[in-house]
């Protein structure tokens, strides 16, 4: 595969406390491309996505250990900001987590703690993320209300917005559909479909067609070990691994 | 037929029961309230109403013209109060922010308990502390000859009201979904900013609510200040000088007043405006609290 590589993982272990979470993953997360994790819950990918903005440096015991690059510079390093990295790379979590602000302020806030005061350009920044969110039209008109009087697909599409306001270059997704009907779920799908052509898409999900309909490549974890990797087409149609082949015709997970 | 009966008999029962329990709470309030009002009008036989708000002499027992103005002593009050929150607010928040989100959680599952056990010290301990520790290092740090006034009582009573604040409010930060951090940190926000503009906002009624009950306990403590501010009845020049609360004035004074005379039922009159000053504060905070409960849904 000759792709050039916006993240990527170089022989990956994770731990929390002395439990081996993840083995040995090398992932590459191609520039302009989705690229999915799939496997059965407890498989570790969401440990794995979340290393890839260091969420898990919140939870004690964590270790790391390999590489994990961002435009080849690992991210682990001691020289590289935590808080410059989150706001390259955004991420979207499994439950929509909207703070209880106003949408407004919601999508505005990581401009504001990153110490933008113009007010024009914030809201300027607020209406372009709302659009890209495709949320506009449905909250234009009660952008002050408060973000918990929309349903969960807008919540989540108000979460993607706000890290699309601080414009990152890389979007992780934590099964961003789990907790949202099929409705608002084409929507956000949709979206991620869309995104490719500004952003590197890096998304966890437990619904295969989902990885399927959205990604361009496809990764399949099973127990923290990668099984698989490929392109998508290849994976769903003519995986390698018979691992890999049982999982996605639902003879197990 | 006659089980059916029986266990309706049984439920009204026990429904009578815990009503009683309920109401029982509202009587006993509604009786204090009712008992100082009883006791403390006739002393506005003879006090003129006006002055008891307005003066700022308390000499009820002088014989040559008994003044009973509480004004001073509900500035005593006062300043010792917000002169406690002063300390005990950001301290109290700054130990809970640490404790929740700062301490390795070895450390705050040892400080936590002690902290709390703080909080059942007994008032005449801290009063101690104040004459012995505070009184003579505040006299020193200020070149006065004591150390007995209101920045003495507002530090103890700090002390005081520090567990209560410090237990709750980390309470309430640490029931703040993690969902919202993570939600902040993700968007590049340092752990500092998660805490002020998060955090800190999503936790806010826990955290008033922990500054009301830690102020409740200010205002009405007496052993502490009775011992520490001096009880000088005059009016309080500053900070510096030896002040008198209303709770140290009644208990100082109660004990010797002869029973049925006015000074008797000015000490009550003083008991009522403290009953009512709680009240209001509880009620304010109570209103608070609501609006922000309100908000968060």
């Amino acid at each position: 595969m000759e792709l050039k590589a916006k993240m990527e993982s170089k022989h990956l272990n994770f731990y929390y406390g002395n439990k081996m979470a993840l083995k040995d993953i090398s992932i590459v997360a191609p520039a302009n491309k989705v690229t999915a994790l799939i496997g059965p819950s407890g498989c570790g990918k969401s440990t794995f996505i979340r290393t890839l903005n260091r969420m898990n440096d919140i939870i004690a015991g964590t270790k790391v250990e390999g590489e994990i690059l961002l435009d080849g510079v690992n991210i682990n390093s001691p020289k590289m900001d935590v808080v410059e990295l989150r706001t390259q790379v955004g991420m979207v979590f499994q439950k929509p987590n909207p703070f209880p602000k106003s949408i407004f302020d919601n999508i505005a806030y990581g401009l504001r703690i990153a110490g933008m005061k113009d007010r024009k350009k914030i809201a300027e920044i607020v209406e372009k993320s709302l659009k890209k969110a495709a949320l506009w039209d449905e909250v234009k008109d009660r952008l002050h209300e408060n973000a918990f009087a929309l349903s969960g697909g807008q919540q989540q599409r108000l979460c993607i917005g706000r890290s699309l306001a601080v414009d990152p270059e890389v979007m992780l997704f934590d099964e961003p559909c789990s907790a949202i009907d099929p409705i608002a779920t084409a929507k956000i799908e949709d979206l991620i479909q869309k995104m490719r052509e500004n952003y590197t898409v890096v998304i966890v999900t437990h619904n295969m067609q989902q990885a399927a309909r959205v990604s361009d490549y496809t990764a399949f974890l099973m127990l923290g070990e990668l099984i698989e990797y490929g392109e998508t087409t290849k994976i769903f149609t003519n995986p390698k691994n018979k691992l890999t082949e049982d999982y996605i015709t639902g003879r197990f997970g | 037929m006659k089980t059916i009966i029986r266990r309706k008999l049984k439920e009204s029962a026990i429904r009578i029961f815990f009503f009683t329990n309920g109401i029982l709470a509202i009587i006993i309030l509604v009786g204090i309230f009712f008992f100082l009002l009883y006791t403390a009008i006739p002393a506005f036989r003879e006090i003129n109403i006006g002055e008891f708000f307005t003066s700022k002499v308390w000499n009820p027992t002088s014989p040559v013209k008994e003044e009973h103005g509480i004004v001073s002593m509900i500035m005593s009050t006062c300043m010792v109060t917000l002169g406690a929150l002063a300390v005990a607010i950001p301290l109290g928040i700054g130990v809970a922010a640490y404790l929740s989100d700062v301490a390795h959680w070895k450390v705050r599952e040892i400080v936590k308990p002690i902290v709390e056990i703080l909080a059942g010290i007994p008032s005449v301990v801290i009063g101690f502390l104040g004459i012995v520790l505070f009184g003579p290092f505040i006299a020193k740090l200020t070149g006065q000859s004591h150390g007995l006034n209101a920045i003495n009582g507002s530090i103890l009573l700090a002390i005081m009201a520090l567990p209560t604040i410090i237990s709750i409010s980390e309470d309430s930060l640490n029931a703040v979904p993690r969902a919202y951090s993570e939600a902040s940190l993700a968007l590049g926000a340092s752990r500092w900013q998660t805490l002020m503009r998060v955090k800190i906002p999503a936790a806010l009624s826990g955290i008033i609510a922990a500054i009301m009950l830690g102020m409740g306990r200010a205002i009405g403590e007496t052993m502490t200040v009775l011992m520490a501010t001096g009880n000088a009845p005059a009016f309080p020049k500053g900070f510096l000088s030896s002040i008198r609360t209303m709770t140290a004035t009644i208990a100082i004074e109660l004990g010797e007043v002869p029973y049925y005379t006015t000074h008797y039922y000015a000490l009550f009159a003083i008991a009522l405006v403290l009953f009512i000053i709680t009240f209001i504060v509880n009620l304010i905070s109570d209103l608070i609290l609501r609006k922000y409960q309100e908000r968060e849904l």
